[in-house]
């Protein structure tokens, strides 16, 4: 059981750097994706891009308050009753 | 006696849920598999503005906003209570799916067309939002302790039953009516939306039926409802957590592995293996049908052994098999791997007569048609269109016959070449096996899902807390498949490889489910909650 608490806790901080390195990979496939489109293709690139962003970000940032509750022992004990979520 | 009259109540309550359900994402996916015919109709042919419309209103917008329709109306079912918000979703999906049908096309009333159908597909998101959380909820909250999984799985089947409703009421309008007919302005392909509102109708009258949720009448009659659901649900850290667990630990790879199997599936079948239009989707119909029981199976089973395995499992074989699945798809389907009827009998070329372009006089089409063949009974057809550039336009009455090669200044350099593949026998089963086996996958993951969402989760705030984590790992994680896989498949794509590596696609779902498997496997619970009362 301490085992796996600590393993809870480590990944936890591998989750911590997933969301901002996701984030980055996406902001940098955008800028690559959009400067290579065409001018008859660009505005629809740019519009997909932005709906990816847009949505993975808020996502990727829900990821990262993840992996800091987990780095916090927030999951070492699951609730076993409402009442422990309320 | 009184155990028959609960038995019978129940099935009412899974009955009258999964009805309106089922409507639902029938509605909901006849938009996405007439998205061909909708652009056409809806939208101009040129690029610029009208591709961005397009896009927004086909491919995002209905999945968008599923997460904002879970927030809406799921606080609205934790605060007045399930049975009205989930029959007002229903009113609001039915009303838009069938007003879809009735907006006329582009030709006639222009820019107002695109506009309408985006506007009115949006708000077949938002309905589907908040139609799930609600029916899952309300089911659960009726059936006995120890068999949740086993009367929520019944809610589950209606998502991909839809599917097959859509996919099978399309087919039968289509083959009735003629390509042709099916895909005019006016044509066959509004009847699957003005269906729509007398599902709907029906589906209304049964839900007015209804009685409140046990539980959430007790709450109501106790004054316990929350006050703020929205607040209780995601501003307090304790629920919160337990939200992000069930979104990055469950919801997502769940999400995606429904998708890859029933979406991507088609069209993965259909783009890439070039499978005839009504043979791709029978090999769905048939794969759907036959795995369709398995939700119940794995719902009945997750009573017994717990939720959380057999969703990994799920996940888990789906990570590993997706790549040989799909090769398999490839290699079933592929002329190297048959062998040619050498007979002039069955194997015919056409050409027709060249077309000319109707605005540009110095361009025409030469098309041909060639069907090869082949041992096991499948016939492969060809389609080649070449483009002629005449040296000067056309002169009217000169007949299409005396156009001699003097008159090329040239032609075009790659010619429009269209493959469309009717299976024999062997290898259409093959392809249903290969698809029936992603579904289990499916039913794996999706069937004791809802029993699992409902048990994490308290009373008061249930719908809501419940409906967000699923909306975005299925509307968004699930629903982005398609076009992420096919986007990654673009980016591979380059001089020396043209077609790209048509497998590259399936990297998306084969990574979320892995790390969601490991979160999962990690972070979740097995446990059973026998009370979910409170």
């Amino acid at each position: 059981m301490i085992y796996m608490n600590t393993i809870k806790k480590l990944l936890g901080y591998i989750w911590m750097l997933m969301a901002p390195s996701i984030i980055l990979f996406l902001v940098y496939e955008a800028y690559d994706k959009i400067t290579k489109a065409t001018a008859a293709t660009q505005s629809n690139v740019i519009l997909q891009w932005v709906i990816i962003l847009l949505i993975f970000t808020p996502i990727c940032v829900g990821f990262f308050i993840f992996g800091t509750y987990a780095s916090k022992g927030e999951y070492d004990h699951l609730p076993a009753s409402s009442a422990e979520i309320e | 006696m009184s155990q028959e009259i609960k038995q019978n109540n129940i099935a009412f309550v899974i009955g009258a849920s999964s009805v309106g359900t089922l409507i639902e994402w029938y509605d909901f996916y006849i938009f996405g598999m007439l998205a061909t015919i909708i652009s056409k109709q809806f939208f101009p042919a040129d690029a610029g503005t009208a591709a961005l419309l397009s896009t927004l209103a086909i491919f995002a917008a209905g999945f968008i906003v599923r997460p904002f329709g879970a927030l809406v109306f799921g606080r609205l079912g934790d605060l007045i209570g399930r049975k009205h918000t989930f029959l007002l979703t229903l009113i609001i999906m039915g009303g838009s799916t069938f007003a879809i049908g009735l907006v006329p096309g582009y030709a006639s009333i222009g820019w107002a067309a695109p506009i309408l159908v985006l506007i009115l597909r949006l708000l077949q998101g938002l309905a589907l939002g908040g139609e799930y959380g609600g029916a899952a909820t309300y089911v659960a909250e009726h059936a006995p302790a120890g068999q949740r999984g086993f009367w929520t799985s019944w809610i589950q089947t209606t998502a991909t039953l839809g599917l097959f409703l859509a996919l099978g009421i399309i087919i039968l309008i289509r083959t009735n009516q003629g390509v042709e007919k099916f895909s005019a302005e006016w044509g066959g392909w509004r009847y699957p939306f003005w269906i729509s509102i007398l599902l709907v109708g029906v589906s209304v009258l049964i839900r007015m039926r209804m009685s409140e949720s046990p539980m959430f009448s007790k709450l109501k009659s106790e004054g316990k409802t929350s006050v703020n659901p929205l607040k209780e649900s995601f501003g307090h850290k304790a629920n919160f957590k337990m939200v992000l667990l069930a979104l990055f630990g469950a919801v997502m790879g769940q999400g995606v592995v429904w998708y890859t199997g029933q979406f991507y599936a088609q069209s993965f079948i259909e783009t890439v293996c070039k499978v005839e239009f009504v043979q791709s989707r029978n090999i769905m119909l048939m794969a759907i049908l036959m795995a369709t029981p398995c939700f119940v199976l794995f719902g009945w089973l997750s009573d017994k052994v717990g939720r959380k395995w057999i969703m990994l499992i799920g996940m888990l074989a789906a990570v590993l098999t997706y790549r040989p699945i799909y090769k398999e798809f490839i290699n079933i389907t592929s002329a190297a791997n048959r062998t040619k009827i050498v007979d002039a009998r069955l194997t015919s070329t056409k050409t027709g007569f060249p077309i000319f372009d109707a605005k540009d006089k110095t361009k025409m089409y030469i098309k041909q048609e060639a069907d090869t063949t082949y041992y096991d009974g499948s016939v492969f057809k060809y389609y080649r269109t070449d483009t002629i550039i005449l040296k000067a336009p056309r002169e009217e009455a000169r007949p299409i016959t005396l156009i001699n090669p003097d008159m090329i200044q040239y032609s075009s350099p790659k010619p429009n070449l269209v493959v469309e593949k009717t299976l024999g026998h062997a290898a259409y089963w093959d392809m249903i096996w290969l698809v029936f086996i992603q579904i289990v996958y499916v039913t794996m993951v999706y069937g004791p899902i809802a029993a699992f969402l409902v048990e994490m989760f308290p009373t008061k705030i249930r719908y809501t807390s419940m409906s967000l984590p699923y909306h975005i790992g299925n509307g968004v994680f699930g629903g982005l498949v398609p076009f992420l896989g096919t986007l990654i498949v673009e980016f591979t794509k380059n001089s020396a490889h043209p077609a790209g590596d048509s497998l590259a696609g399936l990297w998306y779902p084969i990574g979320v489910a892995s790390v969601c498997f490991i979160i999962g496997l990690i972070y979740l619970s097995n446990k059973i909650d026998k009370n979910v009362m409170d």
